[in-house]
Protein backbone atom coordinates (compact mmCIF):
# COMPACT_ATOMS: atom_id res chain seq x y z
CA UNK A 1 0.00 0.00 0.00
CA UNK A 2 1.55 3.23 -0.95
CA UNK A 3 2.50 5.57 2.16
CA UNK A 4 0.15 8.59 2.32
CA UNK A 5 0.91 11.36 4.66
CA UNK A 6 -0.10 15.18 5.76
CA UNK A 7 0.86 17.92 7.27
CA UNK A 8 -2.04 19.24 8.64
CA UNK A 9 -5.82 18.21 8.74
CA UNK A 10 -8.05 21.65 7.47
CA UNK A 11 -11.49 21.94 5.87
CA UNK A 12 -12.23 21.82 2.70
CA UNK A 13 -14.37 24.67 2.38
CA UNK A 14 -10.79 26.50 3.22
CA UNK A 15 -9.57 25.13 0.24
CA UNK A 16 -12.62 26.63 -1.82
CA UNK A 17 -11.79 30.20 -0.49
CA UNK A 18 -8.50 30.00 -1.60
CA UNK A 19 -9.41 28.69 -4.42
CA UNK A 20 -11.79 31.58 -4.99
CA UNK A 21 -9.21 34.42 -3.96
CA UNK A 22 -6.86 33.13 -6.44
CA UNK A 23 -9.83 33.09 -9.29
CA UNK A 24 -10.52 36.76 -8.22
CA UNK A 25 -7.03 37.70 -9.03
CA UNK A 26 -6.42 35.59 -11.92
CA UNK A 27 -9.88 35.69 -13.71
CA UNK A 28 -11.83 39.18 -13.58
CA UNK A 29 -14.90 37.75 -14.88
CA UNK A 30 -15.36 35.44 -11.53
CA UNK A 31 -17.98 36.86 -9.32
CA UNK A 32 -19.19 35.64 -6.30
CA UNK A 33 -22.60 35.90 -4.50
CA UNK A 34 -23.42 34.43 -1.18
CA UNK A 35 -26.58 33.66 1.06
CA UNK A 36 -25.61 35.33 4.51
CA UNK A 37 -22.82 32.54 5.13
CA UNK A 38 -19.62 34.17 4.14
CA UNK A 39 -17.77 33.12 7.66
CA UNK A 40 -19.15 29.76 6.63
CA UNK A 41 -17.89 29.49 3.18
CA UNK A 42 -14.59 31.18 3.52
CA UNK A 43 -15.59 34.28 0.95
CA UNK A 44 -14.41 36.95 2.83
CA UNK A 45 -10.30 37.39 1.23
CA UNK A 46 -12.58 37.34 -2.44
CA UNK A 47 -14.78 39.87 -0.94
CA UNK A 48 -11.94 42.24 0.77
CA UNK A 49 -10.29 42.26 -2.65
CA UNK A 50 -13.22 42.21 -4.84
CA UNK A 51 -15.97 44.15 -3.32
CA UNK A 52 -17.45 45.07 -6.48
CA UNK A 53 -17.75 41.61 -7.54
CA UNK A 54 -19.42 40.29 -4.74
CA UNK A 55 -23.34 40.17 -4.30
CA UNK A 56 -24.63 39.52 -0.98
CA UNK A 57 -28.17 38.30 -1.17
CA UNK A 58 -29.27 37.66 2.37
CA UNK A 59 -31.52 34.91 3.38
CA UNK A 60 -32.64 34.30 0.10
CA UNK A 61 -31.29 31.30 -2.38
CA UNK A 62 -33.79 30.89 -4.71
CA UNK A 63 -33.39 34.71 -5.76
CA UNK A 64 -29.59 34.34 -5.79
CA UNK A 65 -29.55 31.01 -8.07
CA UNK A 66 -31.63 33.34 -10.15
CA UNK A 67 -29.06 36.07 -10.61
CA UNK A 68 -26.76 33.69 -10.52
CA UNK A 69 -28.05 32.83 -14.19
CA UNK A 70 -28.34 36.32 -15.11
CA UNK A 71 -25.02 37.18 -14.34
CA UNK A 72 -23.73 34.77 -17.21
CA UNK A 73 -25.41 36.84 -19.31
CA UNK A 74 -22.84 39.48 -19.89
CA UNK A 75 -19.85 37.21 -19.76
CA UNK A 76 -19.67 36.82 -15.65
CA UNK A 77 -19.05 33.55 -14.10
CA UNK A 78 -20.40 33.48 -11.31
CA UNK A 79 -20.01 31.13 -7.82
CA UNK A 80 -22.80 30.83 -5.40
CA UNK A 81 -22.25 30.22 -1.50
CA UNK A 82 -24.14 28.62 0.72
CA UNK A 83 -24.96 25.05 2.59
CA UNK A 84 -25.40 22.43 0.54
CA UNK A 85 -28.75 21.79 2.02
CA UNK A 86 -29.55 25.25 0.67
CA UNK A 87 -28.06 25.07 -2.61
CA UNK A 88 -29.89 22.02 -3.77
CA UNK A 89 -33.30 21.26 -2.50
CA UNK A 90 -33.80 24.51 -1.51
CA UNK A 91 -33.36 25.84 -4.75
CA UNK A 92 -33.71 22.56 -7.16
CA UNK A 93 -36.78 24.31 -9.51
CA UNK A 94 -34.34 27.25 -9.90
CA UNK A 95 -31.53 25.33 -10.58
CA UNK A 96 -33.05 23.06 -13.40
CA UNK A 97 -34.99 26.38 -15.08
CA UNK A 98 -32.93 28.83 -15.17
CA UNK A 99 -29.42 27.16 -14.99
CA UNK A 100 -29.16 23.69 -16.02
CA UNK A 101 -31.94 23.99 -18.91
CA UNK A 102 -31.24 27.12 -19.42
CA UNK A 103 -27.09 25.87 -20.10
CA UNK A 104 -25.62 28.68 -17.49
CA UNK A 105 -22.34 28.81 -16.78
CA UNK A 106 -22.99 28.78 -13.17
CA UNK A 107 -20.89 27.35 -10.30
CA UNK A 108 -22.67 26.12 -7.78
CA UNK A 109 -20.61 25.48 -4.23
CA UNK A 110 -22.26 23.72 -1.73
CA UNK A 111 -20.55 23.91 2.11
CA UNK A 112 -21.46 21.72 4.97
CA UNK A 113 -22.51 18.65 3.25
CA UNK A 114 -23.47 15.76 4.75
CA UNK A 115 -23.51 14.36 8.50
CA UNK A 116 -19.91 16.14 9.06
CA UNK A 117 -21.76 19.19 9.19
CA UNK A 118 -22.07 17.70 12.95
CA UNK A 119 -24.14 19.05 15.71
CA UNK A 120 -26.36 21.53 14.24
CA UNK A 121 -28.81 17.89 13.00
CA UNK A 122 -30.54 16.25 10.16
CA UNK A 123 -32.22 19.49 8.89
CA UNK A 124 -28.86 20.64 8.07
CA UNK A 125 -27.11 17.19 6.81
CA UNK A 126 -27.89 16.52 3.31
CA UNK A 127 -27.55 13.16 1.97
CA UNK A 128 -29.59 13.32 -0.96
CA UNK A 129 -27.63 16.18 -2.85
CA UNK A 130 -25.32 14.46 -5.28
CA UNK A 131 -28.62 12.44 -6.73
CA UNK A 132 -30.62 15.72 -7.01
CA UNK A 133 -28.00 17.52 -8.98
CA UNK A 134 -26.49 14.70 -10.91
CA UNK A 135 -29.88 13.74 -12.72
CA UNK A 136 -30.07 17.23 -13.69
CA UNK A 137 -29.20 17.21 -17.65
CA UNK A 138 -25.82 18.68 -18.01
CA UNK A 139 -24.81 19.50 -14.37
CA UNK A 140 -21.20 18.42 -13.97
CA UNK A 141 -21.11 16.75 -10.23
CA UNK A 142 -17.39 17.64 -8.09
CA UNK A 143 -16.70 16.26 -4.34
CA UNK A 144 -13.22 17.12 -3.57
CA UNK A 145 -11.36 14.95 -0.88
CA UNK A 146 -9.29 17.75 1.02
CA UNK A 147 -8.05 21.13 0.98
CA UNK A 148 -6.05 20.92 -1.89
CA UNK A 149 -8.14 19.17 -4.15
CA UNK A 150 -11.18 21.50 -3.18
CA UNK A 151 -8.66 24.43 -3.90
CA UNK A 152 -7.73 22.45 -7.15
CA UNK A 153 -11.38 21.99 -8.53
CA UNK A 154 -12.53 25.94 -7.92
CA UNK A 155 -10.09 26.71 -10.00
CA UNK A 156 -10.75 24.47 -12.61
CA UNK A 157 -14.00 24.86 -12.76
CA UNK A 158 -14.12 28.66 -14.06
CA UNK A 159 -12.36 27.30 -17.26
CA UNK A 160 -15.17 25.11 -17.66
CA UNK A 161 -18.31 26.14 -19.43
CA UNK A 162 -21.78 25.16 -18.09
CA UNK A 163 -23.13 24.45 -14.45
CA UNK A 164 -21.37 22.73 -12.04
CA UNK A 165 -22.29 21.41 -8.74
CA UNK A 166 -19.01 21.71 -6.17
CA UNK A 167 -19.25 19.73 -3.00
CA UNK A 168 -17.15 20.16 0.04
CA UNK A 169 -17.48 19.73 3.93
CA UNK A 170 -16.93 21.51 7.50
CA UNK A 171 -14.42 19.44 9.43
CA UNK A 172 -11.02 19.81 9.66
CA UNK A 173 -9.46 16.51 7.57
CA UNK A 174 -6.17 15.71 5.89
CA UNK A 175 -4.57 17.49 3.95
CA UNK A 176 -2.82 14.63 1.60
CA UNK A 177 -3.23 15.57 -2.02
CA UNK A 178 -0.34 17.25 -3.58
CA UNK A 179 -0.78 20.98 -4.18
CA UNK A 180 0.47 21.07 -7.55
CA UNK A 181 -1.81 17.93 -8.17
CA UNK A 182 -3.43 19.22 -11.77
CA UNK A 183 -7.30 18.60 -11.27
CA UNK A 184 -8.97 17.39 -14.29
CA UNK A 185 -12.85 17.14 -14.61
CA UNK A 186 -13.84 13.79 -15.25
CA UNK A 187 -10.69 11.82 -14.28
CA UNK A 188 -10.57 9.63 -11.56
CA UNK A 189 -7.10 9.95 -9.60
CA UNK A 190 -5.79 6.35 -8.35
CA UNK A 191 -4.67 6.50 -5.06
CA UNK A 192 -3.17 3.21 -4.71
CA UNK A 193 -2.69 -0.29 -7.23
CA UNK A 194 -3.98 -3.33 -6.20
CA UNK A 195 -5.59 -6.49 -7.33
CA UNK A 196 -8.06 -8.02 -5.10
CA UNK A 197 -10.74 -5.53 -4.69
CA UNK A 198 -11.48 -2.29 -6.12
CA UNK A 199 -12.28 0.99 -3.12
CA UNK A 200 -13.57 3.88 -5.12
CA UNK A 201 -14.49 6.79 -2.35
CA UNK A 202 -15.19 10.63 -3.23
CA UNK A 203 -14.77 13.42 -0.44
CA UNK A 204 -14.12 12.14 2.89
CA UNK A 205 -14.20 8.79 2.49
CA UNK A 206 -11.10 9.36 0.23
CA UNK A 207 -9.39 9.93 3.56
CA UNK A 208 -10.39 6.57 5.09
CA UNK A 209 -10.09 4.41 2.09
CA UNK A 210 -6.37 5.20 2.43
CA UNK A 211 -6.55 3.87 6.08
CA UNK A 212 -8.70 1.23 4.92
CA UNK A 213 -6.40 0.22 2.08
CA UNK A 214 -3.34 -0.06 5.06
CA UNK A 215 -5.44 -2.14 7.34
CA UNK A 216 -6.02 -4.03 4.30
CA UNK A 217 -2.88 -5.05 3.24
CA UNK A 218 -1.61 -5.96 6.82
CA UNK A 219 -4.57 -8.44 6.11
CA UNK A 220 -2.68 -9.22 3.00
CA UNK A 221 -5.46 -7.90 0.65
CA UNK A 222 -4.13 -5.83 -2.04
CA UNK A 223 -6.56 -2.88 -2.83
CA UNK A 224 -6.59 -0.99 -5.78
CA UNK A 225 -8.48 2.44 -4.81
CA UNK A 226 -9.92 5.27 -6.58
CA UNK A 227 -10.19 8.53 -5.66
CA UNK A 228 -14.08 9.33 -7.86
CA UNK A 229 -14.08 13.51 -7.00
CA UNK A 230 -16.21 13.80 -10.36
CA UNK A 231 -19.43 11.75 -9.65
CA UNK A 232 -20.81 13.53 -13.05
CA UNK A 233 -19.54 12.86 -15.77
CA UNK A 234 -18.37 9.21 -14.17
CA UNK A 235 -14.42 8.33 -15.09
CA UNK A 236 -15.97 4.67 -16.30
CA UNK A 237 -13.17 4.25 -18.16
CA UNK A 238 -10.83 3.89 -14.54
CA UNK A 239 -13.44 2.02 -12.89
CA UNK A 240 -13.91 -0.99 -15.34
CA UNK A 241 -10.00 -1.04 -15.73
CA UNK A 242 -9.61 -1.26 -11.82
CA UNK A 243 -12.56 -3.77 -11.51
CA UNK A 244 -11.11 -6.48 -14.17
CA UNK A 245 -8.03 -6.24 -12.52
CA UNK A 246 -10.13 -7.16 -9.12
CA UNK A 247 -13.82 -8.34 -10.16
CA UNK A 248 -15.13 -6.41 -6.58
CA UNK A 249 -15.98 -3.24 -5.41
CA UNK A 250 -17.01 -0.97 -2.30
CA UNK A 251 -17.74 2.25 -3.24
CA UNK A 252 -17.75 4.89 -0.36
CA UNK A 253 -19.08 8.44 0.28
CA UNK A 254 -20.82 10.50 2.84
CA UNK A 255 -24.20 10.35 1.35
CA UNK A 256 -27.33 8.45 0.86
CA UNK A 257 -26.83 4.97 -1.24
CA UNK A 258 -29.72 5.69 -3.46
CA UNK A 259 -28.69 8.56 -5.70
CA UNK A 260 -25.04 8.30 -4.75
CA UNK A 261 -21.51 7.84 -6.18
CA UNK A 262 -22.40 3.87 -5.63
CA UNK A 263 -25.52 3.80 -8.01
CA UNK A 264 -23.74 5.60 -10.80
CA UNK A 265 -20.95 2.90 -10.14
CA UNK A 266 -22.70 0.27 -10.09
CA UNK A 267 -25.22 1.42 -13.39
CA UNK A 268 -21.75 1.47 -15.10
CA UNK A 269 -20.71 -2.04 -14.09
CA UNK A 270 -24.42 -3.25 -14.95
CA UNK A 271 -24.26 -2.54 -18.41
CA UNK A 272 -20.29 -3.06 -18.96
CA UNK A 273 -19.13 -5.34 -16.48
CA UNK A 274 -21.72 -7.13 -14.26
CA UNK A 275 -19.30 -7.21 -10.61
CA UNK A 276 -20.15 -7.62 -7.17
CA UNK A 277 -20.19 -4.40 -5.23
CA UNK A 278 -20.78 -2.97 -1.79
CA UNK A 279 -22.29 -0.09 -0.25
CA UNK A 280 -20.08 2.66 1.98
CA UNK A 281 -23.05 5.01 2.54
CA UNK A 282 -26.02 6.07 4.65
CA UNK A 283 -28.98 3.76 4.66
CA UNK A 284 -31.83 5.76 3.58
CA UNK A 285 -31.67 8.04 6.42
CA UNK A 286 -31.71 11.20 8.33
CA UNK A 287 -28.69 12.14 10.20
CA UNK A 288 -28.41 13.88 13.76
CA UNK A 289 -26.76 16.11 15.83
CA UNK A 290 -23.45 14.72 17.29
CA UNK A 291 -19.72 15.54 16.71
CA UNK A 292 -18.89 14.68 13.38
CA UNK A 293 -16.43 12.05 14.26
CA UNK A 294 -19.51 10.69 16.42
CA UNK A 295 -21.68 10.15 13.30
CA UNK A 296 -19.32 8.91 10.62
CA UNK A 297 -19.05 6.05 13.45
CA UNK A 298 -22.75 5.66 14.06
CA UNK A 299 -23.62 5.49 10.86
CA UNK A 300 -21.20 3.75 9.12
CA UNK A 301 -18.82 5.94 6.96
CA UNK A 302 -15.29 5.39 8.08
CA UNK A 303 -12.62 2.99 7.80
CA UNK A 304 -13.17 0.27 9.81
CA UNK A 305 -17.04 -0.09 7.13
CA UNK A 306 -14.62 0.27 4.07
CA UNK A 307 -12.84 -2.90 5.65
CA UNK A 308 -15.79 -5.22 6.66
CA UNK A 309 -17.36 -4.10 3.52
CA UNK A 310 -14.30 -5.36 1.47
CA UNK A 311 -14.51 -8.65 3.82
CA UNK A 312 -18.03 -8.82 2.54
CA UNK A 313 -17.53 -8.44 -1.04
CA UNK A 314 -14.52 -10.47 -1.01
CA UNK A 315 -16.82 -13.70 -0.03
CA UNK A 316 -18.86 -12.83 -3.27
CA UNK A 317 -16.22 -12.97 -5.89
CA UNK B 1 -39.07 53.67 -36.17
CA UNK B 2 -42.18 52.92 -37.78
CA UNK B 3 -45.01 54.98 -37.80
CA UNK B 4 -48.31 54.40 -36.19
CA UNK B 5 -50.13 52.86 -39.20
CA UNK B 6 -47.07 50.28 -39.66
CA UNK B 7 -47.23 49.43 -35.95
CA UNK B 8 -51.19 48.93 -35.32
CA UNK B 9 -50.47 46.24 -38.60
CA UNK B 10 -48.06 44.37 -36.77
CA UNK B 11 -50.10 44.39 -33.51
CA UNK B 12 -53.01 42.96 -35.96
CA UNK B 13 -50.99 40.54 -37.52
CA UNK B 14 -49.81 39.18 -34.38
CA UNK B 15 -52.65 38.75 -32.86
CA UNK B 16 -53.51 36.63 -36.10
CA UNK B 17 -50.27 34.88 -35.47
CA UNK B 18 -51.13 34.15 -31.62
CA UNK B 19 -54.57 32.48 -31.98
CA UNK B 20 -53.46 30.59 -35.54
CA UNK B 21 -50.50 29.40 -33.34
CA UNK B 22 -52.65 27.77 -30.69
CA UNK B 23 -55.63 26.62 -32.56
CA UNK B 24 -52.70 24.37 -34.80
CA UNK B 25 -51.54 22.53 -31.77
CA UNK B 26 -54.72 22.74 -30.16
CA UNK B 27 -53.03 24.15 -26.91
CA UNK B 28 -51.10 27.15 -25.70
CA UNK B 29 -52.29 30.09 -24.06
CA UNK B 30 -53.87 33.26 -25.86
CA UNK B 31 -55.63 34.64 -23.18
CA UNK B 32 -52.41 36.59 -21.71
CA UNK B 33 -50.26 36.38 -24.93
CA UNK B 34 -53.61 38.44 -26.74
CA UNK B 35 -53.54 41.24 -23.49
CA UNK B 36 -49.78 41.67 -23.97
CA UNK B 37 -49.77 41.92 -27.72
CA UNK B 38 -49.46 45.97 -27.44
CA UNK B 39 -46.46 45.85 -25.22
CA UNK B 40 -44.44 43.53 -27.12
CA UNK B 41 -44.77 45.64 -30.04
CA UNK B 42 -44.18 48.59 -28.53
CA UNK B 43 -41.25 47.05 -26.64
CA UNK B 44 -39.25 45.53 -29.72
CA UNK B 45 -40.05 48.39 -32.39
CA UNK B 46 -40.00 51.51 -30.41
CA UNK B 47 -38.60 51.39 -27.08
CA UNK B 48 -35.30 48.76 -26.87
CA UNK B 49 -32.37 49.49 -28.16
CA UNK B 50 -31.73 46.13 -29.68
CA UNK B 51 -29.37 44.04 -32.05
CA UNK B 52 -31.32 41.18 -34.22
CA UNK B 53 -28.02 39.44 -35.21
CA UNK B 54 -28.26 37.60 -31.57
CA UNK B 55 -25.64 37.09 -29.11
CA UNK B 56 -26.42 35.89 -25.43
CA UNK B 57 -24.35 38.46 -23.47
CA UNK B 58 -26.23 41.25 -25.00
CA UNK B 59 -23.60 43.44 -24.65
CA UNK B 60 -24.02 46.93 -25.63
CA UNK B 61 -28.17 46.78 -26.09
CA UNK B 62 -31.13 46.30 -24.03
CA UNK B 63 -32.28 42.99 -22.87
CA UNK B 64 -36.12 41.63 -22.20
CA UNK B 65 -36.51 38.62 -20.53
CA UNK B 66 -40.17 36.87 -19.86
CA UNK B 67 -41.28 35.48 -16.61
CA UNK B 68 -44.18 34.10 -17.32
CA UNK B 69 -43.04 32.18 -19.93
CA UNK B 70 -46.78 31.06 -20.80
CA UNK B 71 -47.74 33.96 -22.87
CA UNK B 72 -44.88 32.53 -25.64
CA UNK B 73 -47.38 33.18 -28.75
CA UNK B 74 -47.41 36.82 -28.44
CA UNK B 75 -43.20 36.56 -27.60
CA UNK B 76 -42.47 34.16 -31.01
CA UNK B 77 -44.46 36.10 -32.93
CA UNK B 78 -43.04 39.64 -31.89
CA UNK B 79 -39.26 38.56 -32.14
CA UNK B 80 -40.42 36.72 -35.55
CA UNK B 81 -42.05 39.63 -37.03
CA UNK B 82 -38.31 41.63 -35.88
CA UNK B 83 -36.29 39.68 -37.36
CA UNK B 84 -34.94 37.30 -35.12
CA UNK B 85 -36.24 34.21 -37.06
CA UNK B 86 -37.92 33.25 -40.14
CA UNK B 87 -41.56 34.18 -39.72
CA UNK B 88 -42.42 30.97 -41.15
CA UNK B 89 -40.91 28.99 -38.09
CA UNK B 90 -44.18 29.74 -36.34
CA UNK B 91 -46.11 27.12 -37.98
CA UNK B 92 -43.38 24.93 -35.92
CA UNK B 93 -45.09 25.89 -32.84
CA UNK B 94 -45.39 23.13 -29.69
CA UNK B 95 -44.80 20.82 -32.79
CA UNK B 96 -41.85 17.88 -32.04
CA UNK B 97 -38.68 18.94 -33.03
CA UNK B 98 -39.00 22.24 -32.86
CA UNK B 99 -37.38 25.28 -31.42
CA UNK B 100 -40.68 27.13 -30.45
CA UNK B 101 -41.05 25.08 -27.51
CA UNK B 102 -44.61 25.50 -25.45
CA UNK B 103 -42.50 27.78 -23.38
CA UNK B 104 -39.56 29.23 -23.98
CA UNK B 105 -35.91 28.07 -23.81
CA UNK B 106 -32.47 28.92 -25.08
CA UNK B 107 -31.97 24.75 -24.93
CA UNK B 108 -33.27 24.68 -28.83
CA UNK B 109 -30.74 27.80 -29.95
CA UNK B 110 -34.01 30.21 -30.72
CA UNK B 111 -32.72 33.82 -31.16
CA UNK B 112 -33.91 36.35 -29.00
CA UNK B 113 -34.04 33.90 -26.14
CA UNK B 114 -31.80 33.83 -23.12
CA UNK B 115 -33.01 32.19 -20.38
CA UNK B 116 -35.93 29.32 -19.93
CA UNK B 117 -39.32 30.59 -18.35
CA UNK B 118 -42.51 28.48 -17.88
CA UNK B 119 -42.02 27.58 -13.92
CA UNK B 120 -43.22 31.02 -12.60
CA UNK B 121 -41.53 33.55 -10.23
CA UNK B 122 -37.82 33.13 -11.78
CA UNK B 123 -37.67 35.86 -14.25
CA UNK B 124 -36.92 38.71 -11.68
CA UNK B 125 -34.05 37.41 -10.63
CA UNK B 126 -32.86 36.49 -13.77
CA UNK B 127 -33.36 40.38 -14.55
CA UNK B 128 -31.82 41.46 -11.75
CA UNK B 129 -28.51 38.90 -12.73
CA UNK B 130 -28.49 40.43 -16.21
CA UNK B 131 -28.98 43.95 -14.82
CA UNK B 132 -25.67 43.51 -12.78
CA UNK B 133 -23.76 42.28 -14.97
CA UNK B 134 -24.56 45.56 -17.17
CA UNK B 135 -23.30 47.73 -14.24
CA UNK B 136 -19.99 45.54 -13.87
CA UNK B 137 -19.80 45.90 -17.96
CA UNK B 138 -20.13 49.52 -17.38
CA UNK B 139 -22.93 49.02 -19.90
CA UNK B 140 -25.78 51.89 -19.92
CA UNK B 141 -28.69 49.69 -21.51
CA UNK B 142 -31.82 48.66 -19.92
CA UNK B 143 -32.86 45.31 -18.94
CA UNK B 144 -36.77 44.93 -19.01
CA UNK B 145 -38.87 41.78 -17.68
CA UNK B 146 -42.46 41.32 -17.95
CA UNK B 147 -44.48 39.02 -15.06
CA UNK B 148 -47.83 37.75 -15.12
CA UNK B 149 -50.12 39.87 -11.99
CA UNK B 150 -50.85 36.24 -10.39
CA UNK B 151 -47.43 34.97 -10.92
CA UNK B 152 -46.42 37.82 -7.93
CA UNK B 153 -47.97 34.62 -5.91
CA UNK B 154 -44.56 33.09 -6.39
CA UNK B 155 -42.47 34.16 -3.04
CA UNK B 156 -39.76 34.32 -5.19
CA UNK B 157 -40.71 37.40 -6.55
CA UNK B 158 -40.38 38.94 -3.48
CA UNK B 159 -37.29 38.09 -2.48
CA UNK B 160 -36.38 39.72 -5.86
CA UNK B 161 -38.46 42.82 -5.25
CA UNK B 162 -36.67 43.44 -1.90
CA UNK B 163 -33.20 43.11 -3.52
CA UNK B 164 -33.63 45.04 -6.26
CA UNK B 165 -34.47 47.76 -4.25
CA UNK B 166 -32.02 47.52 -1.45
CA UNK B 167 -29.36 46.99 -3.87
CA UNK B 168 -30.27 50.25 -6.22
CA UNK B 169 -31.13 48.73 -9.46
CA UNK B 170 -31.93 51.41 -10.99
CA UNK B 171 -31.62 49.61 -14.42
CA UNK B 172 -34.10 47.43 -14.18
CA UNK B 173 -37.83 47.91 -15.58
CA UNK B 174 -40.09 45.52 -14.68
CA UNK B 175 -43.64 45.65 -15.88
CA UNK B 176 -46.32 43.40 -14.55
CA UNK B 177 -49.43 42.30 -16.19
CA UNK B 178 -52.26 43.48 -14.40
CA UNK B 179 -55.34 41.59 -16.33
CA UNK B 180 -57.06 40.32 -12.61
CA UNK B 181 -57.31 36.93 -14.23
CA UNK B 182 -55.22 33.47 -13.24
CA UNK B 183 -56.06 29.84 -14.47
CA UNK B 184 -58.83 29.18 -11.79
CA UNK B 185 -60.44 32.45 -11.37
CA UNK B 186 -59.90 36.34 -10.72
CA UNK B 187 -56.77 36.68 -8.72
CA UNK B 188 -58.90 38.26 -6.09
CA UNK B 189 -60.82 35.18 -5.43
CA UNK B 190 -58.04 32.86 -5.61
CA UNK B 191 -55.40 34.43 -3.72
CA UNK B 192 -55.78 38.45 -3.02
CA UNK B 193 -52.76 40.16 -3.57
CA UNK B 194 -53.56 43.54 -2.24
CA UNK B 195 -52.50 46.90 -3.20
CA UNK B 196 -49.15 45.92 -5.49
CA UNK B 197 -48.61 49.58 -6.05
CA UNK B 198 -48.26 50.44 -2.12
CA UNK B 199 -46.33 46.98 -2.29
CA UNK B 200 -43.63 47.79 -4.38
CA UNK B 201 -43.52 51.32 -3.49
CA UNK B 202 -43.10 49.90 0.12
CA UNK B 203 -39.94 47.89 -1.04
CA UNK B 204 -38.72 51.13 -2.68
CA UNK B 205 -39.39 50.75 -6.19
CA UNK B 206 -40.28 53.39 -8.59
CA UNK B 207 -44.08 52.77 -9.71
CA UNK B 208 -46.35 53.75 -12.43
CA UNK B 209 -49.14 52.67 -13.90
CA UNK B 210 -50.02 52.64 -18.06
CA UNK B 211 -53.74 52.40 -17.01
CA UNK B 212 -54.71 51.77 -21.13
CA UNK B 213 -52.39 48.62 -21.22
CA UNK B 214 -54.11 47.76 -25.13
CA UNK B 215 -53.80 51.32 -26.01
CA UNK B 216 -50.43 51.13 -28.22
CA UNK B 217 -49.88 54.88 -27.75
CA UNK B 218 -50.30 54.92 -24.11
CA UNK B 219 -48.25 51.99 -24.02
CA UNK B 220 -45.17 53.34 -25.90
CA UNK B 221 -45.78 56.79 -23.98
CA UNK B 222 -45.39 54.57 -20.95
CA UNK B 223 -42.39 52.80 -21.67
CA UNK B 224 -40.89 55.85 -22.53
CA UNK B 225 -41.58 57.72 -19.22
CA UNK B 226 -40.52 54.11 -17.56
CA UNK B 227 -37.16 54.60 -19.20
CA UNK B 228 -36.94 58.43 -18.29
CA UNK B 229 -37.13 57.51 -14.52
CA UNK B 230 -34.10 54.65 -15.00
CA UNK B 231 -30.67 55.23 -13.27
CA UNK B 232 -32.32 57.57 -10.51
CA UNK B 233 -31.27 54.93 -8.01
CA UNK B 234 -34.37 53.04 -8.14
CA UNK B 235 -36.12 50.18 -9.60
CA UNK B 236 -39.05 50.68 -11.82
CA UNK B 237 -42.33 48.97 -11.80
CA UNK B 238 -44.86 48.97 -14.83
CA UNK B 239 -48.26 48.18 -13.81
CA UNK B 240 -49.67 47.59 -17.30
CA UNK B 241 -53.26 47.47 -16.87
CA UNK B 242 -54.49 44.87 -19.89
CA UNK B 243 -57.02 43.11 -20.85
CA UNK B 244 -56.91 38.90 -21.04
CA UNK B 245 -57.62 38.11 -24.97
CA UNK B 246 -57.59 41.65 -25.95
CA UNK B 247 -58.84 41.90 -29.65
CA UNK B 248 -61.04 38.47 -29.40
CA UNK B 249 -64.25 39.66 -28.34
CA UNK B 250 -65.53 36.43 -26.82
CA UNK B 251 -61.90 35.65 -24.95
CA UNK B 252 -61.81 39.08 -23.67
CA UNK B 253 -61.90 39.50 -19.69
CA UNK B 254 -62.21 35.93 -18.39
CA UNK B 255 -59.50 33.58 -16.97
CA UNK B 256 -61.38 31.02 -19.71
CA UNK B 257 -59.12 31.55 -22.06
CA UNK B 258 -55.70 31.96 -20.31
CA UNK B 259 -54.95 28.01 -21.87
CA UNK B 260 -57.35 26.57 -24.32
CA UNK B 261 -57.56 27.26 -28.40
CA UNK B 262 -59.99 28.45 -30.35
CA UNK B 263 -62.09 25.13 -32.18
CA UNK B 264 -62.36 25.85 -36.10
CA UNK B 265 -65.20 28.07 -35.72
CA UNK B 266 -64.24 30.29 -33.27
CA UNK B 267 -60.31 30.70 -34.92
CA UNK B 268 -63.19 32.05 -37.84
CA UNK B 269 -64.38 34.06 -35.67
CA UNK B 270 -60.96 35.63 -34.06
CA UNK B 271 -59.55 36.04 -37.20
CA UNK B 272 -62.17 37.92 -38.68
CA UNK B 273 -61.74 40.24 -36.14
CA UNK B 274 -57.97 41.08 -36.80
CA UNK B 275 -57.65 41.09 -40.50
CA UNK B 276 -54.54 39.87 -42.28
CA UNK B 277 -52.16 43.01 -42.50
CA UNK B 278 -48.67 41.45 -43.21
CA UNK B 279 -49.40 38.33 -44.32
CA UNK B 280 -49.88 35.22 -42.17
CA UNK B 281 -46.79 32.45 -41.76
Amino acid sequence: MKKYTYTEKIDTRSGFGAGLTELGRTNPNVVALCADLVGSLKMADFIKENPERFFQVGIAEANMMGIAAGLTIGGKIPFTGTFANFSTGRVYDQIRQSIAYSDKNVKICASHAGLTLGEDGATHQILEDIGLMKMLPGMTVINPCDFNQTKAATIAIAEHHGPVYLRFGRPAVPNFTPADQKFEIGKAVKINDGTDVTIIATGHLVWEAILAGEELAKQGISADILDIHTIKPLDEDAILASVAKTGCVVTAEEHNYLGGLGESVARTLAVNNPTPQEFVATQDTFGESGTPAQLMDKYGLNSEAIVKAVTKVLKRK
Amino acid sequence: MPDTQQLNNLTTQVRRDIVRMVHNVNSGHPGGSLGCTEFFVALYNEIMDIKTDFNMDGIGEDLFFLSNGHISPVFYSVLARRGYFPVKELNTFRLIDSRLQGHPTTHEGLPGIRVASGSLGQGMSVAIGAALAKKLNKDNHTIFSLHGDGELQEGQNWEAIMYAAGNKVDNLISTIDLNGQQIDGATKDVLPMGDLKAKFEAFGWDVMEIEKGNDLEAVIAGLKEAKSRTGKGKPVCILLHTIMGHGVDFMMGTHAWHGKAPNDEQLEKALAQNPETLGDY
